[in-house]
Parts: structure tokens; sequence; C-alpha cells
């Protein structure tokens, strides 16, 4: 895609050590303001959340093998659902494909030394991990058990950590406030010379998309969160009924932000997914500017929809109707993006390595989880479905697998870059599989259950609901056993020698520019465009200026 | 193969402030007001999300916020009010001396800032202090005795909240400006790099302008 | 392929749920459709358009107007249908008929508890006659609940400090499932309740004579219930302290003074006058300001207030 410029001559200069190696040692990893090691720092942090909050969700579905009690009691339960889901949103889910993969990646992309604010960016690191343990100690105050959702009343009259575990997710905020700031001026102004806009790779837009709604609508929740805690301690009384308050409120200040969040967990993955299928089909992608602009809207239209997650907790016929209404304009920038995909592939030269076996599951999972949101969207639909486990089972669809198989297809992408070496590509395939029919073996039923009536939040269910959920758990086994797969062969290949060439999957993004890992700066010298993100010609014409002097 | 170049390594013309992944101070500046007014939006809609949860509570309950705002002191929110519009304009005093390079008059202007943000606290000090021995408290520590209306607690819990919020960015904005003033006594400022005062300034109008919609929201209702 | 339908859904007994059903349907065929569509494509491509060397060179197609026109356009309209079909459903299951019954709803933790016009209580079970509409008024003592009868496809909240309503005509005579579906905590998956749809035989002896519950229930049990639910608690104490009206405790098979200075002996057919016509005597030393119970309470409840009185001695 470029040309470097190196200020040190060509061959015979002593090769400039990868950003692992230099400088060594914890200190300067705890101290650097390198995006890659920041990145690294996040994905390891990830990781290890997700560990801890799918080891949750195991111990909940092995609890829901049995009606009544299989392993805990029903506080415990309450319990651990609300970590589960508080971990895998706050500590996993939003953080993985921004600022892991995001904060190694962009800068890369768009040919910069790093991020706009180093420094900043090792903050918003400190603050995520700040907040983490916040989270996690709250289970020395004896847990939450009010689900992610924090609904008052329940919040600010049950006991335990709430408060904690409330003013953890108020921190997290504003480490994503600092990546989504971040992003943005790095976006708008660490271009490589004569990179437009439409010049940039979609990655890019998918983290601007995504960072416009970190910045307009995590202040809001923090917010909302902020008056949580203020009624639990003092008694303000805004979202008591009893002292003239209103309870249904807090839902809307929630969702506003709470639902614009849910395309940060999405956006991401499609900004992953934008940049793999190209590579993979070895072909230019298929509307670019309907992808970027459709990031756009998506991000943009995310604001206006909040309320449709409460078309049954007593608002009006004509609001109802409205946010039901503009739900289903938000289903076609994501239909497009999807056929866009495919579009990409027709006629390519597609190659079936494992971030395309990735993506290619992205795009299946994808269709069924936007598919089942039109249930959702729809008023009346939306009435017998509302907070059952159809529910629990679109919401995992998208956030969970959609955005779970785009991080592994960015991880597996973006290994060789990482850390210069190479996985097991035929492990790397059957888990792939194990993950997308365990994903599908856990959910798939889970639509039938609560289509069939039973709500979400259950401890004890009815036995006619046993048989689908004893699928489920089953299902839960082999998407652990996938995963845990795909973490022995990636561990494992981090013992072997850096052998990964520089541009392993024949990449026309800046990326594969740099070494294979990079170097501390990234590029020796400054890269500069010379055509398209995806432009897979043998003789592509230059973009932008012809030269720049 | 095209050959290109590009400007901005430290040295040629570039400021010794200039970080390595910036080319030139310009673009360097630029990314620093683009932040800085990225984070100025999230504080808007910190406090939009109060200023939105204050007008729900007002529209229910009219007369509760009616009674209680006349136990404000109009007359320190309007001297408050004066101070901070003072301030602001000698931060603008102070942007502008340091854009100029004119090293005392930048100094003399943080100092005069800081000493009306000090100011504007002390007052919020004497408010606050009257507040707490009237037991005009938030939530369910209001203790206020002889109300004919019912429910005011509602209204000091958004008292409390709005300005307790803004005072801790008026406390954070003299950290800041402290530690531009630190700097400007450095001599770090000149025409060449002045972008730390310029975005400390942005911080610190925003603040101001908070104020101003507060001021009026608490004080004046009518 | 009703069996389809009636694998994932339970089957519908209330009158709108027809509709909804087919919306939700016709989502699935879709769903179905365009997964196989989407994957077809995939695995197609995949197959025809491996890459077979690593030299292969691909076309450079940037975009195609008209085609992403179609691929706009048409899931537009398909939306917009699904809209105005679930918005239809909506408003029908809406605004309640002038003629419904009217049962009062309260949920708190983890019981739901039903009031009917007459004055009947009943927990966790409700009575509903079959093909008439039902308003359920409903609102709770503590945190949000919500009350879902998947039978009938329908759901709402259940709220502290305001009224929501639900309305529905069961058109089949049999049990219906409630469940809580919003989490309030330890007993959330136990908050259940059955909506029994009677037939109009079946509900005129519900109202006679209350469901089947109180209708097995001991007399006196029955009649500490009365005393409790029906306000008689409020001027009558059972332990001798003197309320509105004279305490209950030990005045069976004794005899008072009327106000009319005549002795009367504390027996069935007094307590039955007194609760039916409280004015025809009224001991002494008290106000005549007891209301009448004429139509409020059943034949057996009454007996059950007998059989209690007796009881406290």
């Amino acid at each position: 895609m470029a040309e470097t410029i190196s200020t040190h001559g060509a061959a015979g200069a002593a090769p400039h050590l990868d950003y692992l190696e230099d400088p060594k040692g914890l200190w300067s990893w705890l101290t650097t303001v390198d995006h890659k090691r920041i990145g690294l720092m996040y994905m390891w942090s990830v990781l290890f959340f997700f560990l801890v909050g799918g080891l949750l969700a195991l111990l909940i579905r092995l609890e829901l093998l049995t009606p009544k009690q299989t392993i805990m009691t029903a506080e415990q339960y309450n319990r651990l659902f609300t970590l589960h889901g508080a971990v895998m949103v706050f500590l996993v889910i939003i953080p993985a494909i921004p600022a892991a993969l995001g904060n190694f990646a962009l800068p890369l992309l768009l040919g910069a030394k790093d991020v706009a604010f180093p420094k900043l960016n090792l903050a918003s690191l400190y603050i995520f991990w700040i907040g983490a343990v916040m989270a996690v100690s709250t289970l020395l105050l004896g847990g939450v058990d009010t689900g992610w959702t924090f609904y008052t009343p329940y919040s600010t009259s049950t006991g335990g950590g709430v408060s904690l575990m409330v003013l953890a997710a108020f921190v997290l905020g504003f480490s994503s406030i600092f990546t989504g700031v971040n992003f943005i001026a790095t976006i708008h102004t660490l271009r490589a010379p004569k990179m437009g806009w439409f010049e940039m790779p979609l990655f890019a837009w998918g983290m601007y998309s995504t960072a416009v709604i970190q910045i307009l609508a995590t202040p809001v929740l923090g917010i909302t969160l902020l008056l949580l805690v203020m009624e639990r301690v003092l008694g303000v009384g805004i979202f008591d009924a009893q002292l003239g308050g209103d309870p249904v409120l807090f839902q809307h200040f929630f969702w506003f932000y709470s639902h614009p969040a849910v395309y940060i967990m999405i956006l991401p993955a499609m900004a992953v997914i934008s940049e793999v299928i190209p590579t993979f089909s070895k072909k230019t992608i298929f509307g670019y500017k309907a992808i970027a602009f459709s990031s756009v809207t998506i991000a943009l239209l995310g604001f206006l929809v909040w309320a449709h997650h409460m078309f049954v907790a007593g608002m009006s016929l004509f609001a109802g109707a409205i946010f039901s209404f503009l739900t289903f304009f938000i289903a076609i920038p994501s239909a497009i993006k999807v056929f866009n995909w495919i579009a990409t592939m027709w006629r390519g030269s597609i190659s079936l390595e494992a971030p395309m076996l990735y993506a290619i599951n992205f795009l299946l999972i994808f269709t069924i989880g936007g598919l089942t949101g039109l249930f959702l969207a729809s008023l009346s639909t939306d009435v017998h479905l509302h907070d059952t486990y159809f529910v629990v089972s679109h919401f995992h669809y998208v956030m969970a697998g959609s955005n779970l198989t785009a991080f592994l297809a960015g991880m597996h992408y973006w290994w060789p870059k990482m850390f210069g070496r190479m996985y097991n590509s035929r492990l790397a395939a059957i888990g792939c599989g194990l993950v997308f029919v365990g994903f599908n073996a856990t959910f798939l039923p889970q639509f039938v259950i609560g289509s069939r009536g039973m709500p979400r939040r259950y401890y004890n269910y009815l036995p006619q609901f046993q048989d689908l959920h004893v699928a489920s758990t089953v299902g839960s086994w082999i998407l652990a056993a996938g995963l845990f797969l795909t973490a022995a062969y990636l561990l494992a290949s981090l013992r072997g020698p850096k052998t990964a060439p520089a541009n392993p999957w024949g990449g026309r993004t800046l990326e594969w520019e740099a070494n294979s890992p990079p170097i501390t700066h990234n590029f020796e010298g400054q890269p500069v465009l010379q055509h398209g993100p995806y432009d897979y010609r043998a003789n592509p014409a230059p973009v932008g200026v012809e030269d720049a002097h | 193969m095209t050959t290109a170049t590009h400007t901005g390594h430290a040295g040629d013309g570039n400021s010794k402030f200039l970080q390595h992944h910036f080319r030139e101070m310009g673009q360097q500046f630029e990314a620093a007001k683009l932040g800085m007014w990225l984070f100025l939006v999230t504080e808007v809609l910190l406090f939009g999300g109060l200023f939105v949860g204050y007008g729900i509570m007002h529209a229910r309950h009219p007369e509760a916020f009616m009674a209680a705002h006349h136990h404000l002191d109009k007359v320190m929110g309007a001297v408050n009010t004066v101070v901070l519009l003072i301030s602001s304009f000698t931060m603008v005093l102070a942007v502008w001396a340091a854009q100029t390079s004119r090293r005392t008059l930048c100094i003399l202007f943080l100092i005069l800032t800081l000493l009306c943000a000090g100011v504007f606290l002390v007052v919020k000090y004497f408010e606050y202090s009257h507040k707490f021995h009237d037991g005009l408290l938030p939530g369910k520590y209001y203790t206020h005795q002889g109300d004919t209306v019912p429910g005011q607690f509602m209204f000091f819990s958004f008292y409390f909240m709005m300005t307790g919020l803004h005072g801790i960015h008026v406390l954070i904005g003299m950290i800041a400006i402290l530690w531009i003033l630190v700097r400007a006594i450095r001599g770090d400022f000149s025409s060449q790099y002045y972008s730390p005062v310029d975005i400390t300034g942005l911080y610190w109008h925003l603040v101001d302008l908070i104020w101003i919609y507060v001021f009026p929201l608490m004080y004046l209702i009518s | 392929m009703n069996w389809f339908r009636d694998y994932l859904l339970p089957r519908g007994a209330a009158s709108h749920a027809g509709e909804v059903d087919g919306l939700f349907m016709f989502i699935i065929y879709l769903t179905i459709f365009f997964f196989f569509f989407n994957g077809g494509l995939i695995f197609y491509a995949v197959r025809r358009w491996r890459r077979r060397s690593a030299g292969e060179t691909t076309p450079h197609i940037t975009h195609d107007t008209r085609l992403e026109l179609v691929w706009s356009v048409i899931p537009l309209m398909v939306v917009m249908l699904i809209f105005f079909w679930g918005f239809k459903g909506y408003v029908k299951a809406w605004v309640p008929p002038n003629d419904s019954i009217e049962i009062v709803v309260t949920g708190k933790k983890w019981v739901w508890q039903f009031e009917y016009p007459d004055g009947t209580r009943t927990l966790n079970d409700l009575h509903v006659p079959v093909n008439k509409p039902v308003k359920l008024v409903m609102h709770s003592e503590d945190v949000i609940h919500s009350f879902f009868v998947p039978g009938f496809r329908l759901k709402r909240d259940v709220i502290p400090g305001r009224y929501t309503e639900l309305w529905f005509t069961a058109t089949q005579p049999g049990k219906q499932q409630v469940f809580c579906t919003e989490y309030c905590g330890k007993g959330h998956s136990d908050m259940l309740a059955t909506i029994y749809v009677d037939t109009p035989e079946q509900y005129e002896v519900f109202l006679r004579e209350g469901d089947e519950q109180v209708r097995k229930m001991p007399l006196k049990e029955l009649g500490k219930l009365v005393y409790e639910n029906k306000g008689c608690a409020t001027c009558h104490s059972i332990d001798g302290t003197r309320g509105q009206g004279p305490s209950f405790k030990g005045i069976w098979g004794h005899t008072v003074k009327g106000a009319d200075g005549k002795d009367y002996e504390v027996e069935a057919n007094y307590i039955r006058q007194s609760i039916l016509s409280p004015q025809a005597v009224v001991v002494q030393g008290f106000e005549p300001i007891m209301p009448t119970f004429q139509g409020l309470l059943r034949e057996r409840e009454i007996q059950g207030v007998i059989e209690y009185i007796k009881s406290l001695q």
C-alpha cells in the first residue's frame, strides 16, 4: 500500500528491535505510552475477564440444567448472572475490539506513529483496571443482585455492593471516553499524508463511529449512575415513586446510553469484518462508501431508539409507535453491510484462513442476530417476547456471538503482526468450527424457550422447559471446548520463534508495511499512501496528489 | 515508485514540545484542541443529564421547587456569576498574552483567574454552610422545619448535585490553571507553543458556561 | 405448518393472539429464508471462488449502485410491512372495551393479588370468564414487576406509584400460566400465578362461592380471612380492647344490652343480622355507624365469621 521512506538507508543498517522487546522489563510496559503495548495489555485484560465471565456463564448454564436448585441457591444465582452481565458488558465486550484491537491496529492502519494522546491512552488503561478491580471487589461486599441494568427501585432497595458496582461502571465510562476522544483526534489529525477520508481503511470508519457513540452516550450513563448512587446514599428522590420521583425515568436515562452502547459492541465488530473479508477474498471491498456511511448512520440512529427496551413499561401508544418505527430503520444499514460483504466475496479469490473462517462465522451469526431483532422491534411480537429467553438469545447472538467471533477474527488476523508468530491453522479451523457449533447449540434452543414464554433471570423454571435447557447447557460445553482450544494454540504459538512475515495474508492496508512485530515507532519513517486501502489490481492507480513535494 | 518526504523532525523549525508522533506543531495543536472540544462535549452531556432530570422533576413539583428556591441567596449567586464571568475574561487575556509571548502578562492574568475561582469557592462555602445550618440538605438529610409546601428536599437534592459537580469542576480547573501557571513561570509558552493555555482556557470557559445555566435554573425560578 | 407454530409458541388463548402469531411466524420464515439465502450465497462463493493459486487476480469492482439500491429498498419495504403489522396488533391490544370486567392487580414480592369488582380477593389465582373482555388495573407495592401471560401474548410492567393497564378476552377455557418478567429479586422465578378461564357456569360458581381455595377452606379460617380482609378489624378487636365497635373476644354465647334496653344473646342469627342489617340492634354505648355487608359477603363467608367469633373465647 505504501512506500516507506527509510531514514536509515536500506540494507546493512542495524535492524530495529521490535516493540515487544524495546525496551524490556515489566516497568517499561507499565509506563509505556506505545499504543501497541497498551493495546496488548488491554487485550490480555479483556481475555482474562472473558475467562472470568465465561466461567460464570458455565456455572449459570450448569445451574439451569435442572429446575429448582442444581448447584446453587437463588441468591447466589442472582449474584452470578449480575456479575456475568456486568463483567461481560463493561470489561469484555465494550473494550474488546476498540480498546484492545483498535489501540493496536488503528494507528498502524492510518500510517501513524501513535494515537494522538498516548498518555491519555495509558490513563484509560489504568482507569480500566481500577474500574475492573472495583467491579470484582463487589464480591467482598456480598455481591450485587440487580442485574447489569440496575433497574430502580430494585437497585435502590437491595443491599450488597450495588453502589460500588455502579461506581465501577462510572469509572469504566471514563476509560471508554478517553479511548473515544483519542480515536477521533487520531483519525482527524494523524492520517498518513495523502490519506483522504475515503482512503481510510473501513476499520477506521468503524472506530470513528464507535468513538462518536462513546463520547455522546457514556456521559449520560455516567450521570445516570451517579444519580443512582445519590439515590442510594442520600435518597434524593428522583427515581423513587414514594418521594415524588419516577422509577421508569431511570430506564429512559439508562437506555439512552445503553442502547447506543449496543452499537459500541457491534460497530467495531463490523469494522474488523470489513478488513478481513477483502484481504482473504483478495478483492476490493464492495461499496466502500455504503459501508462507511452505514456505520455513521447506525451510530446516529442508535440515539433515537432507546425506548424500544420499554414497550411494555407503560409508555404511550404514540411513543411506542415512533420508537418502533425508528428501530426498524436501523436494520437497513446492517442489512446493507451484510450484502456488501457477501458481494466482496463474489468473484474473489477466497482463502479460508482462520480469520476468514471467523468472518464467515460472524456473517452467519449476525444474520440470525439481526433478523431476530425484527421480532423485538415490532410492537405486538415484542409484547410477547420482551424479557423472555428470546431476548437473551437475541442479544447474545449480537453482543456475544457477533462481537466475539469478530474479535476472534481480528485477533487471528493481527496475531502475526502483534507477536510475529503464526498459529496452527488446522487447530484454528477446528476451534472456529467448535465455537460456531457450540454457540448455536447454546443459544438456538433459548429462542424457543423464550417464545414458549420462559422469562429471563429465572432461577427456577417450569419442568416443560427442561429439555431445551439441557440442550443449551450441553452447547455451552462445546463452546467452552472451542474457546479453550483456541486459547491453547494461540498461547502455544507464543513459544515459537518470530518467523511471521510482514504481510502473511497479502493485505493492502498500511499495517502490513510495518515489520511483524513492528518497531516501537511503527514504521521506519513516514509511510505515504500510494493506493486505496483494498486495491488488489496489479498496477493500481495512485490516489491523491501524485507527488508529495 | 513515488518518493515523498514529510516535514516534522525535531529541529526543523519545530518547538522542543513537539511530541514524537506528530509531524509538526500545527498538527499537534489541532489534535489537542479537537481532543479538548470532544471532552467538553462529554462534559456538556454529563451536566445535560442532570439538567434534564432537574427539568422533569421541576415540571412534576413546580410548587415545591418554587418555594424551595426562595431559600437561596440571589445576591451571592449573582456575585458568583459576575466573578466567574470576570475570570473567563482574564483567562481570554491570559491566552492572548501567551499567544503573543507576553510572559509577565500571562502570569498576571492566570493569577487573576485563579483568584476569581478562589472567590467563587469562598462564596460557595458560605452558601453551603448556611444551607447546612438550616437543614436544607439533599434527600433524606433534609431537616428544615416549618415548610408550608412539601417535597422541597428534591430541589435541594438537585441544588447540591448540580452545584457540587460544578464545584468539583471549578477545583479541577484551578488545578489545571495552577499547572499552566507553573509552566508559564518556567517560560514554556510563546507564540510558537501555547496550546496548553488555550485548551485550559476552553475548559475554564465551559465551567463558566455551565454556571451561567445553573444560576437562573436554581436561583431565578419564576 | 401449524406444527411448527405449535412447537414455537404456546397455544394462543386470547382474542388477539392470532394476529401476533401470524406476524411471529412471518418473521420466523423471513429469518429462516434469509439465513439460508445468505448462507447459501457465502457457501456458493467459497466453493466457486476458492483460491487455487497465490497469483490469482480478481476483478476490481468498487460498487454497483443499482444492486445496492435493490438490497436497501427491499429490506426497507419488508421492515415497514413488519412495522405496520406489529403496530396494528399493538393498537388492538391497547384500548379495552367499555364493558370490560375490571380487576385490580397488585404485585408485591413475590405474590400476585387480585381484587374483583365485588371486593373478593384472591392470591395468585385469577378467575376470568371466557369470551368476556377483562381489564387488569395493575400497580406494585414495592419494586417493578411485570405481568406476563404467554398464552395471551400479553405483558405489561407493574410499577410502584402508577397504574398500568392490560386487557384481554380469553377464548379458551382452562388454565393459563402467569409469570413475573421484570427481575424482582430472590423469589422472582417463583412469582407465578394461574389464570383460570372459566365457562360462564364456573364463573357464576366462583362469584357466588369464591374460588376453590376458599370453598375448601375450613369455616373458621375463612371467617378469619374475612375478618382481616373485609374491614371488620378496623372497628372490632379480637383481644378485648374497645374500638369503634364491640370487641369480638368472648362475646359468643353471652348476652349484650342493646341501645333499646333489651338483652340479646350473641348466637348465629344475631351475628347474621348484625352483619346484614347492622342498625337493627346496636349495642349500648356504641354509635350506629356500621355499614351493611348485604351483597358483599357470601353465605359461606357469613358462616365463617360466625365460626370465627365462636372460636374467640
